[in-house]
């Protein structure tokens, strides 16, 4: 977690967003501050990927306006948004690695594709970030011969290879054990300090997450409730976040006031 | 019950519309993207290597049978009218003209199209096109481009290769086996067959190319549009036998269109 300045690079503004005839989203509010970590939480298949591929410009919004940088996504052309994704870093779900290639090509394609970098640079700058992911002796392998927890690290690693300004984590804990998830949360702590980037994270690991991140946002009823702190998100008395946070964390989570009580009667 | 029936009818026709206005964007953009720079010549060469090179054998190999089964049905028939002199121009003309290009095209679909199709399919359920997108490279030229120039390049050299080996396939069974002389088997082929036989095989395969390519990539790049539910394994297989059997049609429809407008 860094210090943050208080310029959103990512704005969404009444963003609405349908499938057919099935709404997924309604004016969702929601800024992303240069430096930080935000973590998006909610219940499952509510819609908080769709957030993070609008902010990517996978998906456009049905209204509301989704602005990067200043610059609304929808009203851009092909060749500036490619600008825009230039400062993207983004690990998917399902790590989405090419499984033709072997680590060292996944990690190295956004370097050859998009810069003019020498071979000898990019073999550098990719046995870099693969050392800070700890994956060492992999370079060879396909990424069907990897574990989950390494095929996220390898995932971290090309999200990291352009230097982006803003990484976008869709759980990336998903599916691994404690010790794997951990592992996870150490290289991205390790690497955000270095880089400094902003990171987005859709996550289900609640309240675990809440110890890497400045933001919680809550995504309930099709809507975000609020974008606050990990410590107010706790405390809050706002229905939607309360029941959240009493269903998913239990009695360990409850506020201060209530807590006093309950010792008190003790 | 009317209005259920127009109701109906209309989705279908918008859903008819939507469908064949997205392949057709996306024809245009892969042509535009295959003929401006960067030009992905690397690329081509190691996909027309799959999609050219690799089906040689099978190309050999159906090319030859062709041409053995039309010397044999060829000079049966050409028997009746003591007309076997003529046996080398009917072989070579109906492979130049008809077969020649769309055998190649069916092969070249049940070879290299399904697996084009599966591939891409894969890579859009698997979430690899956006990967491509958010690292801002272009799906287009990096994944459709090689595939349009390489099938584009191979399959007119395909089908020279068929119609090659399907003419030695004719010579063989009508010379070797049934006693035609060799000078009466290219004597006829000599006089008969002009540069519209082998101009019409040309377009063919040069048309066959871009049907063949273009709906098993835009079928598999649009797999998660598609209305039966593009989802999972199943998904790729259902898209897969649709973009197999939809370019087969296709490649059989113009076959009589262009004989038609060619003839």
């Amino acid at each position: 977690m860094s210090e943050e300045s208080r310029e959103p690079i990512i704005q969404l503004i009444d963003v609405c967003k349908s499938f057919g005839d099935q709404s997924v989203l309604e004016n969702v509010n929601l800024d992303i501050f240069e430096g930080t970590t935000t973590v998006i939480i909610g219940p499952s298949g509510t819609g908080k990927s769709v957030i993070l591929k609008q902010m990517m410009g996978l998906l456009k919004p049905t209204s509301g306006r989704v602005l990067v940088f200043g610059q609304d996504l929808s009203r851009i052309s092909k060749r500036e948004l490619q600008a825009i994704r230039m400062n993207f870093g983004v690990l998917f779900q399902n790590v989405a690695l090419f499984d033709s290639m072997n680590v060292f090509d996944n990690v190295a394609l956004p370097l050859r594709e998009r810069t003019k970098a020498s071979e000898k640079e990019i073999r550098q700058n990719v046995e870099e970030k693969l050392a800070l992911m700890d994956l060492d002796g992999v370079n060879e392998k396909y990424p069907a011969q990897l574990s989950g927890g390494m095929l996220k690290r390898v995932g971290l690693a090309r999200a990291l290879v352009l230097n982006p300004k803003v990484i976008f984590f869709d759980e990336p804990t998903t599916g691994l054990d404690i010790n794997k998830s951990n592992e996870i949360y150490r290289v991205f702590y390790r690497s955000q300090l270095r880089f400094k980037y902003t990171s987005v994270i859709v996550s289900h690991d609640v309240p675990r997450i809440f110890k890497l991140t400045d933001y919680v946002a809550l995504l309930a009823d099709r809507t975000i409730v609020n974008s606050i702190s990990p410590e107010d998100f706790q405390l809050s008395k706002h229905p939607a976040i309360k029941s959240f946070v009493e269903t998913t964390m239990g009695p360990i989570y409850i506020s201060e006031e209530e807590e006093a009580d309950y010792y008190e009667k003790i | 019950m009317l209005a259920r029936f127009f109701g109906k009818l209309g989705h279908e026709i918008l859903y008819f519309l939507e469908t064949t206005g997205r392949m057709g964007v996306f024809l245009f953009t892969c042509l535009l993207c295959l003929v401006t720079p960067p030009y992905r010549i690397r690329a081509i060469i190691r996909q027309t290597y799959f999609i050219g090179a690799r089906s040689s054998f099978v190309i050999i190999f159906t090319g030859l049978f062709t041409g053995m089964v039309l010397g044999l049905q060829g000079y049966y028939t050409l028997r009746k009218f003591g007309a076997e002199g003529l046996l080398g121009s009917a072989v070579a003309v109906s492979l130049l003209r008809e077969l020649g290009p769309v055998l190649t095209a069916l092969m070249v679909i049940g070879r290299a199209g399904s697996a084009m199709c599966a591939e891409i399919g894969i890579m859009r359920n698997s979430e690899q096109i956006d990967a491509l997108e958010t690292m801002a490279i272009d799906p287009y030229r990096f994944v459709m481009v090689p595939k349009f120039g390489a099938t584009i390049l191979s399959l007119p050299f395909l089908t020279f290769i068929f119609n090659m080996v399907g003419i030695m396939g004719g010579y063989l069974v009508g010379v070797s086996l049934l006693g035609l002389t060799s000078g009466a088997y290219f004597q006829g082929m000599y006089q008969n067959v002009v540069w519209d036989d082998i101009e019409m095989g040309l377009v063919k395969s040069f048309v066959f190319a871009l049907i063949v390519v273009w709906v098993a990539a835009s079928k598999g790049y649009h797999l998660h549009l598609e209305r039966s539910g593009g989802f999972g394994a199943e998904g790729v297989s259902r898209t897969t036998t649709s973009a197999v059997v939809m370019s087969s049609v296709l490649v059989l429809v113009w076959d009589y269109l262009i004989s038609a407008m060619m003839l």
